[in-house]
């Protein structure tokens, strides 16, 4: 193994703040947050960092490892800077996820579980993210994307490719219809079609 | 359901004059979600109420009075299991708030974390000072990043206020929150398999008993409900326990909140009194569907699905009339299927999401739905079916029913169950065509 510097070297107060979350007898309850942390950091998380994980909570890196593959959201290769994550599940896929999902392959020229060749987009088909009400879903990095239609899915692609991540539009229904109004971003690419 | 006129009886319509919104009255408000807005609105009266006015004996009673049954699903009533706490001995104890929303048609607690996060903090405060409990947890699904953003500010806020910490207006109760987030895993809804993913297992369920008031979080006592069921707790203290058993049926009191999906012309969030009826949901207040409807899934996707006909939509959506039409309420997460979705191809939707979120802990589920089950849907579905697969997979459905070591081997065992009950001639016409009655599978919008 390559020697790295330690993630955590100089994050020493941030490191301190997730082991005070927890009683000194559950400092094994760290391994979700820390790998968290170095996920949504470098987009992955390498042997390495499981090893200084394991360290850290004087673990052998078979447990954080274990605890690691149990997850979809940790990944061991490094996932695009836009890692799109659409949504298969039934209320989504009546909503056309499924063709959605076909749309992405066919434009981003990546499977399902790949990221391009230059690291930009990563694709995952993923199962309910509970916005069954405004299916079909598309998560973008941290962000929802809701009632995604084609017309919408092209204008995010398009920002996407200018390394432009537009401020996700919020769909409401319901009991919540009011919010529509209130939370719809001027400017977005979700205007047009409120 | 039709109204009295004279306004007496239960309340079981949102029709109702005398029904009010209330879990979900700041959902969906700009900036509801701050301290300022919600302490504007009322925010921690109840809280304070229950500990500055009351006992934790008292708290218990006044919810089990009011009849609120856990609305994650299971519907186990709230008041019951708290009282299953074992007496103070001096041992750290815990209360967790399920906040792990994965089954597939519920996504009512997501906008609560979102827009009134202070709401289900107030709940744990309530729920901590009534098991005596010194910390909560919220166990928050690692997708809810803004869910889990308002939270962090909310929990800030909250300290900075005094609002958690030590000494609670002005008494001896101290209280704080632990938020930790999950990361991808259906499987850490159900509540001993959060209880592992928390201590940073692997999140594999744990054999019950011991359940978690005797042994929970780091063995120690523990409850766990749900952030609806926090939510209703606020209530219930702020207004009286008979106000909340003033609405619903005999078995199934208070106000709860409806999900709708599928196509329908207003899909969302609803909150209704319980016992209004499918029909009040899906056509007043979702406007009807907008595609020919052949089938109905009453409460996320686990739940045997019902035909599309007035028999079922005249039905009330409470825990005892669900369950005697054989099926559950569950979350209440309302599913619509359009006539023209072959049924094979939705069920087999269902089957590969149970079938992702087995953890592979026990034989039943590993094998029968995580392998068996995907694979005889894969071969119908690709024109390869023969006959003896209905009977074979019948088989296979009917040998995961109470045989898994938790409840996810039933929930995709239950509503294969229930397609072959109602609609076992697609998957004869799949079998004996090579293709299935109804062809296009999706309706995406341009």
């Amino acid at each position: 193994m390559e020697a790295v510097t330690p993630f955590f070297a100089d994050k020493q107060r941030l490191l301190e703040d997730i082991l005070g979350r927890y009683p000194e007898y559950g400092r094994r309850s760290a391994i979700m947050p820390l790998l968290w942390e170095v996920q949504r950091a470098e987009r992955c998380v390498s042997e390495a960092r499981v090893v200084e994980i394991a360290t850290i909570l004087d673990l052998h890196p078979t447990e954080v490892k274990g605890v690691m593959s149990f997850y979809s959201t940790f990944h061991e290769q490094p996932v695009g800077r836009y890692h799109l994550q659409v949504c298969s599940t039934l209320s989504c896929s009546l909503a056309g996820s499924d063709e959605m999902h076909d749309y992405l392959v066919e434009e981003l020229g990546i499977v399902d579980g790949e990221t391009d060749r230059d690291g930009h987009f990563s694709l995952q088909r993923v199962e309910c993210l509970g916005s069954c009400g405004t299916a079909p879903v598309l998560q973008v990095n941290d962000s929802y994307f809701e009632r995604v239609t084609r017309s919408r899915c092209r204008e995010l692609l398009e920002a996407l490719r200018e390394g432009k991540l537009p401020t996700p539009w919020r769909e409401r229904g319901g009991d919540n219809v009011r919010a529509k109004k209130a939370t719809l971003v001027s400017g977005g690419v979700g205007e047009k079609k409120g | 359901m039709t109204v009295a006129a004279d306004n007496s009886g239960p309340i079981t319509s949102r029709r109702d004059p005398r029904y009010q919104v209330t879990m979900y009255r700041h959902v969906g408000v700009e900036g509801a979600w701050k301290l300022e807005y919600y302490l504007s609105h009322q925010g921690y009266q109840a809280a304070r109420k229950a500990v500055t006015t009351m006992t934790p004996g008292e708290v218990i009673d006044q919810v089990k009075a009011s009849g609120l049954r856990g609305r994650g699903g299971a519907g186990f009533p709230t008041g019951v299991k708290w009282s299953f706490m074992p007496p103070v001995d001096g041992r750290q104890r815990f209360i967790v708030c399920n906040a792990d929303e994965s089954e597939p048609g519920s996504f009512k607690d997501r906008y609560i974390l979102e827009d009134d996060p202070h709401q289900l903090l107030e709940g744990l405060i309530i729920g901590g000072y009534a098991i005596q409990a010194s910390v909560g947890i919220i166990y928050i699904r690692g997708e809810y990043y803004l869910g889990h953003e308002r939270l962090e500010q909310a929990i800030a806020e909250a300290r900075e206020a005094g609002l958690l910490g030590e000494g609670l207006f002005d008494t001896d109760f101290t209280f704080d929150l632990i938020l930790h987030r999950g990361a991808g895993a259906y499987i850490c809804g159900e509540e001993t398999a959060l209880m592992n993913s928390f201590e940073g297992l692997r999140a594999n369920p744990r054999l019950k008993p011991p359940f978690p008031a005797q042994a929970g979080i780091y063995g120690l006592p523990t409850t766990i409900n749900n952030v609806t069921s926090f939510a209703s707790v606020v209530h219930i203290i702020e207004r009286g326990a008979s106000w909340f058993a003033g609405m619903g049926t005999e078995d199934s009191k208070g106000t709860k909140l409806y999900q709708v999906s599928g196509p329908v012309a207003r899909p969302g969030v609803y909150e209704m009194p319980m016992g209004s009826t499918f029909r009040e949901l899906i056509f007043e207040l979702a406007g009807g569907p907008t595609m020919e409807a052949k089938a109905l899934i009453p409460g996320g996707s686990s739940t045997p699905m019902f035909p599309f006909t007035d028999e079922y939509l005249d039905t009330p959506m409470d825990y005892g009339s669900i369950a005697r039409k054989g099926s559950m309420l569950g979350t209440g997460g309302v599913i619509v299927i359009p006539k023209e979705k072959c049924i094979v191809n939705a069920m087999y939707n269902v089957v590969r999401f149970y079938a992702h979120e087995s953890c592979g802990k026990c034989t039943p589920c590993r094998e029968g739905v995580a392998t068996w089950l995907p694979q005889m849907y894969r071969k119908l579905l690709t024109g390869r079916g023969e006959p003896g697969d209905l009977e074979l997979m019948e088989e296979v459905a009917g040998n995961l029913r109470g045989t898994a070591f938790c409840p996810l081997a039933d929930a995709c065992a239950m509503p294969v169950q229930a397609s072959f009950k109602h609609f076992r001639h697609e998957y004869e016409y799949l079998i004996e065509h090579g293709e299935p009655l109804y062809k296009k599978s999706d309706w995406w919008q341009s």
